[in-house]
């Protein structure tokens, strides 16, 4: 063993022992009262106010090497009619009735009320992908309807250029904000079938989104009411300690 | 704090008898290590308040430990946690594995072909089978697999974590590792690696004692009789 060996005396050696010995409980003194006053510290919409910083300055780093032709990608959607896992039904507490149902929608340029017969007229799409929970499970799967992009290019051009969308149930018991470039990504769908079957309730019917670029909390079933914004929309699970972006 | 630094002066026999010491652990070497060990730990224990929502490895070992120890209904803090402190937990490991590239020290981490052979018989002998250990640099056979194993690991971690992380961005990298759900699984046994890891490496603390320990503080190991012999390889 090639070792650089010193000698010196016993004094020395103790003290230069001491000396680490009390960098090291200061580190650790420090340490400890920093973590402290973490997890003390006030609550900014269900979490510690810097673990909320956290996820805005997290949001910021990773949002600049988005791109948007990047997918969630999966080689094959699941064969028709294969049942999508059930996993949430806050805002679906109440049945209703699809023949009356309308989506308001809202932006600076155009305000209105569509039905399904409006949505018709828009160019269908469909898309597959890995649906991933933010539990930690995901699923594959296939669906259909009105790509946002389209909808806006059919309604409200204009409206792109806002930086913000929100979406509502009819009640606005759950509600999701989100991005306009997540929401302009080329599969993110206005849906109205899941893996070749039409929703059901379970799943949103008439029309859920699907947003394969985020978690699925952000894909919002039965959709009520779209607006677009210039300030960030409310979102039911960021107000509960959720990272609001929560993009992939 | 106070119990190390009496127990230090109650050993100053003679203050001025000179004693052979050796610098074994660099100022880089034991900061980050310091560092590491917090911040793993925070790592480890929001992993499982993530792992909580939808802990489907069971089948595999029952982990439901969290249930009795309050880290379930945790998901929200547990990712706050997690995405803050995986930047000082990536940023202390590249700082260590840039020392060590630098610094050259990387050579006594790297296992070599006989260090197979002399990490079994230093288990032979850590399990009493065995009388003699084999002769060793810095680090033993068992310590630098052991040792240059933990490094790559937290590499892996680092990368099937932002896999899971940015699924959709980091596709590559997630279609590397199998997928989705293989690179969670895949983050999620390099956890329990990492635990078994610390058990042992605690373990193989006390069993050296407190001049070994000691000398992850303070740098210096105080060269006595029993080191020498086990650098030479002579029955312990």
């Amino acid at each position: 063993m090639i070792v650089k060996k010193i000698t010196l005396k016993n004094e020395e050696f103790a003290r230069n022992n001491r000396r680490s010995f009390f960098v090291a409980g200061f580190a650790s003194l420090c340490a400890a009262f920093g973590l402290y006053s973490v997890f003390v510290s006030e609550q900014e919409d269900g979490i510690q106010s810097p673990l909320r910083k956290g996820f805005l300055l997290n949001e910021n780093f990773w949002k600049r090497f988005v791109k948007s032709e990047r997918q969630n990608s999966i080689v094959n959607s699941p064969p028709t009619g294969t049942k999508a896992r059930i996993n949430g039904d806050i805002g679906l507490e109440n049945d209703i009735d699809i023949e009356d149902w309308n989506l308001v929608y809202e932006s600076p340029f155009v305000k209105k009320t569509l039905t399904l017969k409006d949505l018709e007229l828009i160019k269908r799409t469909s898309s597959q992908a890995e649906f991933r929970c933010i539990e930690g499970w995901s699923m594959p799967i296939g669906y259909e309807g009105v790509k946002f992009y389209d909808f806006l290019q059919t309604i409200d051009p204009q409206g792109m250029s806002l930086p913000y969308v929100g979406l509502e149930t009819p009640e606005a018991n759950y509600y999701v904000g989100i991005d306009m470039q997540s929401m302009l990504h080329p599969q993110t769908i206005l849906a109205d079938k899941m893996n070749g079957a039409a929703l059901g309730k379970e799943h949103g019917e008439p029309l859920r989104l699907i947003i394969p670029v985020k978690y699925g909390i952000k894909s919002l079933k039965r959709v009520g009411k779209i607006f677009l914004t210039d300030v960030r929309p409310r979102d039911y699970w960021a107000e509960n300690g959720y990272d609001w972006y929560s993009g992939h | 704090m106070a119990i190390f630094y009496y127990s230090d002066r109650l050993m100053q026999v003679d203050k001025n008898k000179e004693i052979v010491v050796y610098k074994k652990h660099s100022l880089t070497i034991r900061w980050t290590h310091w560092i590491n060990f917090p911040l793993l730990t925070i790592m480890i224990i929001s992993g499982f308040m993530i792992y909580w929502a939808n802990d489907v490895y069971t089948p595999f070992i029952d982990f439901t430990f969290y249930n009795k120890v309050g880290l379930s209904q945790k998901l929200a803090l547990g990712m706050g946690i997690h995405f803050v402190f995986m930047w000082l937990f990536a940023l202390n490991g590249v700082a260590y594995t840039l020392y060590l590239v630098f610094s050259g020290q990387w050579r006594e981490h790297i296992p070599k072909l006989s260090s197979f052979r002399d990490a079994l018989l230093v288990t032979l002998h850590d399990l009493k089978l065995r009388r003699h250990l084999p002769a060793q640099d810095k680090f033993n056979g068992a310590q630098k697999i052991a040792y240059f194993s933990i490094a790559a690991l937290g590499f892996v971690q680092l990368l099937t974590g932002l896999a899971i992380y940015k699924p959709v961005q980091l596709l590559q990298l997630l279609s590397l590792f199998g997928g989705y759900e293989n690179t969670r699984f895949i983050h999620f046994i390099v956890t329990v690696l990492f635990i078994l890891f610390f058990l042992v490496h605690l373990l193989q603390v006390v069993r050296a004692g407190w001049n070994n320990f000691r000398s992850m503080i303070t740098g210096t190991e105080e060269i006595t009789e029993s080191e020498i012999q086990r650098a030479q390889g002579i029955k312990k």
